[in-house]
C-alpha cells in the first residue's frame, strides 16, 4: 500500500455562528470567530490517497488528475468565498474546520476510481492549526 | 556610538477583505481585482513582521525591550485588525482599499506614532505564504 498526497490552497472568509443561538451565546462560545461581517483565513489543503501503484505507469493515480480534481470540486468553489454564504455544500453547516474536513472528504469521494482509496483530508486553517478526517 | 541592532517581533492576525473600487463599475472592478472582489469577502492568516532598528541601549543592552514592542503590536495592529472584516470593521479602510501594500503602510503609520523616534521602523506583511509586501523601501 503506498500513500500520496496532493497539497493545495485556498482563502477564504467565515464566521462561527450558530443561527439557533443568541448574539451573546455565540461571543460567549465562538470569540472573536463569531464576528459579524466574517473574518478570513489561508486553508492549506493536504488530499492523500492509498492503494497499489499500477504495474505499467508505477502510478497509483496520476497526480495531475488528482490536481484537477481537487481543483473542480474543492478549490474552485472554496477560494476567495465566503464559506457560509458562497459555497453549496456547505449550506446550513457550521463553517469550523472540522465540518469543512467532512465536507471536502464528500466532495472528493465519489469521483476516485475505484482502486484508489482517500485515506485523510487534512486541513490547515492557520498554519498553527489544523484537522484530519479519515472518513 | 554604539552599533545599529535590527531587532523583530512577528504577529499574526486573521482577516476578511474584498478589493473594489466603489468609483468602478462592477466588470471594470472584475477585471482589475479577480476572485479578490467578491462581494461576499474572503480572507488571509496575516502575518506581520516588524523590524525596529536603533543603537542598543548601554544600560539595558536593548534596542527596544521586545515585551514593549509586542504589546505595542497588539494594541495599535492585532486587537484592531484580528478577525476583523477590513472593509467593514475598521474605520481606517472605510475609503482605503485593503490591499497588502495598503495594510503595511498603515500599520507603519501606527505604530510609528508610539515609537521613539530615535528607532528606525520597517514592515514585513505577508498577506499569503508567497505574497508579501515590505514598507519603507530602503
Amino acid at each position: 500500500m503506498v500513500y500520496l498526497t496532493r497539497q493545495e490552497h485556498f482563502n477564504a472568509a467565515h464566521k462561527l455562528f450558530n443561527p439557533k443561538w443568541s448574539k451573546e451565546r455565540n461571543e460567549e462560545v465562538f470569540g472573536l470567530c463569531a464576528n459579524e461581517n466574517w473574518h478570513g483565513h489561508n486553508y492549506d489543503l493536504y488530499v492523500t490517497v492509498k492503494g497499489e501503484p499500477d504495474a505499467d505507469t508505477g502510478f497509483l493515480y496520476d497526480v495531475k488528475k488528482l490536481s484537477q480534481l481537487v481543483k473542480q470540486h474543492v478549490i474552485d468553489k472554496l477560494d476567495h468565498k465566503n464559506l457560509n454564504m458562497d459555497v453549496d455544500f456547505m449550506k446550513d453547516k457550521m463553517c469550523s474546520t472540522e465540518n469543512l474536513a467532512i465536507a471536502i472528504w464528500q466532495q472528493l469521494a465519489p469521483h476516485l476510481p475505484v482502486e484508489v482509496q482517500l485515506h485523510s483530508i487534512k486541513l490547515y486553517e492557520t498554519p498553527r492549526i489544523y484537522v484530519e478526517y479519515f472518513g | 556610538m554604539s552599533k545599529k541592532v535590527a531587532v523583530f517581533r512577528k504577529e499574526h492576525f486573521n482577516a476578511a477583505h474584498r478589493l473594489h473600487n466603489p468609483s468602478w463599475t462592477e466588470a471594470k472592478n472584475d477585471a482589475v481585482f479577480g476572485l479578490c472582489n467578491n462581494p461576499n469577502f474572503h480572507g488571509h492568516n496575516y502575518e506581520l513582521i516588524v523590524k525596529i532598528t536603533g543603537e542598543i541601549d548601554t544600560a539595558t543592552g536593548y534596542v527596544i525591550d521586545l515585551k514593549i514592542l509586542s504589546d505595542l503590536v497588539k494594541a495599535e495592529v492585532i486587537d484592531r485588525f484580528d478577525h476583523k472584516n477590513l472593509n467593514l470593521d475598521t474605520a481606517e479602510f472605510l475609503s482605503l482599499n485593503p490591499t497588502a501594500e495598503n495594510i503595511a503602510v498603515v500599520i507603519y503609520d501606527l505604530l510609528r506614532l508610539k515609537l521613539d523616534t530615535a528607532l528606525e521602523l520597517h514592515i514585513r506583511l505577508y498577506e499569503t505564504e508567497r505574497n508579501f509586501v515590505e514598507y519603507p523601501v530602503n
